[in-house]
């Protein structure tokens, strides 16, 4: 899906400072190098296995299938990786791409946390220094994966500026990485900024389509007929969807953060609501206003609250291979009560959009059909902030 | 020839970056006129952009309080306009790659052409993306500014014999922002321009002082500052325009 100079279609490209090209420029040629390094891939299957708990379950959701009346669900358990989300599977990869590049220090962005938590797991494990950069108010809304970083051994930086937010965080990354490329990977958490992060962080997901593929011909015989995912960057979905874009059968559907509705200004629904522009490293659709400055967006969850989206995604969607749909703050807030009330499973709240779109969606297809949801992280930390958003007063 | 290369036939250079709005366009078209008067023979025009990825504190401190202020860039053209009256020497709008995309490559293009706009600095378009908007620059006869970074190291060359303009070497690593020493090895890499190219270079970022803009200056053809510049405005907001003409005089003094 992807040419020399990083695009996809249109969408992609290195739209960075001068200052950080010999770095990309580097990090695309170690890329490639060890992508089909026999000795690379051993290491990283090792890890995915015995230190993720890989291959993660494909659990065939019996009491939410029965209950909605349509469609077989299976769920893609990526909640009960180690760290509780499907982060792991990329920064993995990158840590070990790092390490064999010399590199001593990560840096990484975090929204809700869990791409933070991620990060500084994998540098103690591989004994490297990390820096977080996560906005402040994120910090808030997630204190405890502040304090599990810390306790990684990382140190967290709360970014004030802009909205304060994950986008945020991601341009506060990026101008550390210019003032410090030698011993410094910049372990980007999504499938965005410049090439070649929007390739590797898709192939280093690609795992999760991979297993479903496998797991799902295991168990039925046959490939499933949606696969749906949610769509911040755009990580989980486009390694939900990857080894399914060939089979034009297989509908791919991800789901964006609509906030309070995509006909306000409290949205992340990148898709539904954004236009082409270049941000971030990347060409791609953003949330801007018509002078081209980015949209402060909004979502309940602040792993989606991102004004832009991933250059595959939006490629996908130019050629209609793939569907967007918003999912508004209630409908998420809706389907994380249901997940854990049917099947005792508690999904994270990024998740929970991809849930609510299954619940819409199943009861109109036919009981033969198969829907594959992926969720992507477990909601442990988003319990405190639900609770809130029912009007109940708990803090972590 | 471009106008450009006038900013450098009056000695070394000093060239003066403004964030336009900040705190408000009367301030700055107040505070361009000062500089003018003062020696600057280049003036950047920031039109503000809402994550300015490769700024500082204080630059991006700049853009919030423009923007905030409702600052747009069909409001930067009429200031330009206005300015274009009385100001003879070059200038240049330095924004981010989404504000001249969002406003139509074309449509922004052919405005600076038309308003007297000379040259456009986008510090997130590097040479493998400029053809984003380079036929559209050459078109309209905008010099397109291409950056040289310490670490551009096998590509200064490669970026020097296609600079128009002049060429705007990036001092040090990071973002703009006032450093107490500049540790670059400058002159190596003015090396490998001179013997590229006969575009005038000027570094910039990290330069405060009357001897650091000497030092970069003696280095180069002419030395850029905006965040000290920033700072005065920051501080003496609508009265700017006098301490930045006195500041400007200081600096201007120290490279002629």
């Amino acid at each position: 899906m992807t040419n020399p100079n990083g695009r996809f279609g249109i969408h992609g490209g290195q739209y960075i400072p001068e200052t950080l090209m010999n770095a990309v420029i580097e990090l695309e040629q170690a890329y490639d190098h060890y992508k089909n390094d026999p000795e690379f891939n051993r290491e990283l299957g090792e890890l995915f296995n015995e230190y993720a708990g890989r291959p993660s379950r494909l659990y065939f959701a019996q009491k939410m299938t029965n209950d909605l009346g349509g469609a077989k669900i299976y769920l893609k358990r990526e909640d009960l990786n180690h760290t509780g989300a499907h982060k792991i599977n990329n920064v993995l990869g990158q840590a070990l791409l790092a390490k064999k590049m010399g590199k001593t220090r990560l840096i990484a962005e975090t929204g809700a946390g869990q791409h933070g938590v991620a990060t500084a797991t994998a540098a103690a494990l591989m004994g490297m220094e990390c820096v977080v950069f996560m906005g402040e108010e994120d910090t808030i809304r997630q204190a405890l994966n502040v304090y599990r970083m810390r306790l990684l051994g990382a140190e967290v930086i709360p970014v004030k500026s802009g909205t304060a937010t994950l986008k945020d965080a991601v341009s506060e990354a990026m101008r550390e990485w210019t003032s410090r490329i030698s011993d410094t990977h910049y372990c980007l958490g999504s499938v965005m900024g410049p090439h070649p992060f929007p390739t590797i962080v898709r192939d280093f997901q690609a795992v999760i389509s991979r297993e479903i593929k496998e797991q799902m011909l295991q168990k039925e015989g046959r490939l499933p007929d949606a696969v749906i995912a949610c769509v911040g960057g755009g990580s989980n979905a486009i390694g939900s969807f990857y080894h399914f874009i060939g089979d034009e059968e297989v509908r791919l559907i991800g789901c964006e953060a609509a906030g309070r509705g995509v006909d306000t200004f409290e949205t992340a629904a990148t898709i539904a609501t954004g236009k082409l522009g270049i941000f971030h490293g990347m060409k791609s659709y953003f949330c801007q206003d018509e002078y081209g400055q980015i949209a402060p967006v909004y979502s309940i969850s602040a792993g989606l609250d991102y004004p832009g989206v991933g250059p595959e995604h939006a490629h996908l969607h130019d050629i209609g291979r793939a569907e967007y749909v918003p999912i508004t703050d209630e409908e998420a807030v809706c389907a994380f009560e249901y997940l854990a009330k049917t099947e005792g499973i508690i999904p994270a709240i990024e998740s929970a959009h991809a849930v609510a779109h299954a619940i819409k969606l199943a009861p109109t297809m036919d009981r033969d059909k198969i829907i594959v949801i992926t969720i992507s992280g477990r909601g442990d930390k988003d319990c405190a902030a639900i609770a809130r958003y029912r009007g109940e007063d708990i803090y972590e | 020839m471009s106008n450009i290369r006038k900013a450098f036939t009056n000695g070394k250079a000093f060239i003066a970056f403004i964030t336009c709005g900040d705190p408000d366009l009367e301030t700055t078209a107040a505070v361009v006129r000062s500089a003018v008067e003062n020696g600057a023979d280049l003036i950047e025009l920031g039109i503000p952009f809402s994550d300015p990825t490769a700024e500082g504190p204080v630059i991006q401190g700049a853009n919030l309080r423009a923007l905030s202020g409702g600052v747009t860039s069909d409001k930067v053209f009429s200031l330009v306009r206005e300015l274009r009256r009385d100001v003879s020497v070059p200038m240049v709008f330095m924004t981010y790659s989404n504000v001249v995309f969002s406003y139509g490559a074309e449509r922004f293009i052919s405005t600076c052409h038309e308003i007297g706009i000379d040259g456009l600095i986008l510090p997130d378009l590097p040479f493998e993306e400029k053809d984003e908007f380079q036929p559209v620059c050459k078109q309209y006869d905008v010099d397109l500014i291409s950056l040289i970074a310490p670490t551009s190291e096998n590509r200064i060359a490669m970026i020097a014999k296609e600079a128009e303009g002049f060429i705007y070497v990036v001092s040090s690593l990071g973002v703009t922002g006032m450093r107490s020493e500049i540790k670059t090895d400058l002159a190596s890499i003015i090396k490998v321009i001179r013997e590229n190219t006969d575009t005038p270079c000027a570094i910039g970022f990290g330069i405060s002082t009357p001897e650091q803009a000497k030092k970069m200056a003696d280095l180069s053809d002419g030395a850029i500052v905006g965040s000290a510049i920033i700072k005065l405005l920051e501080k003496h907001g609508k009265n700017a325009s006098e301490y930045v003409g006195a500041y400007v005089k200081s600096m201007k003094d120290a490279i002629r």
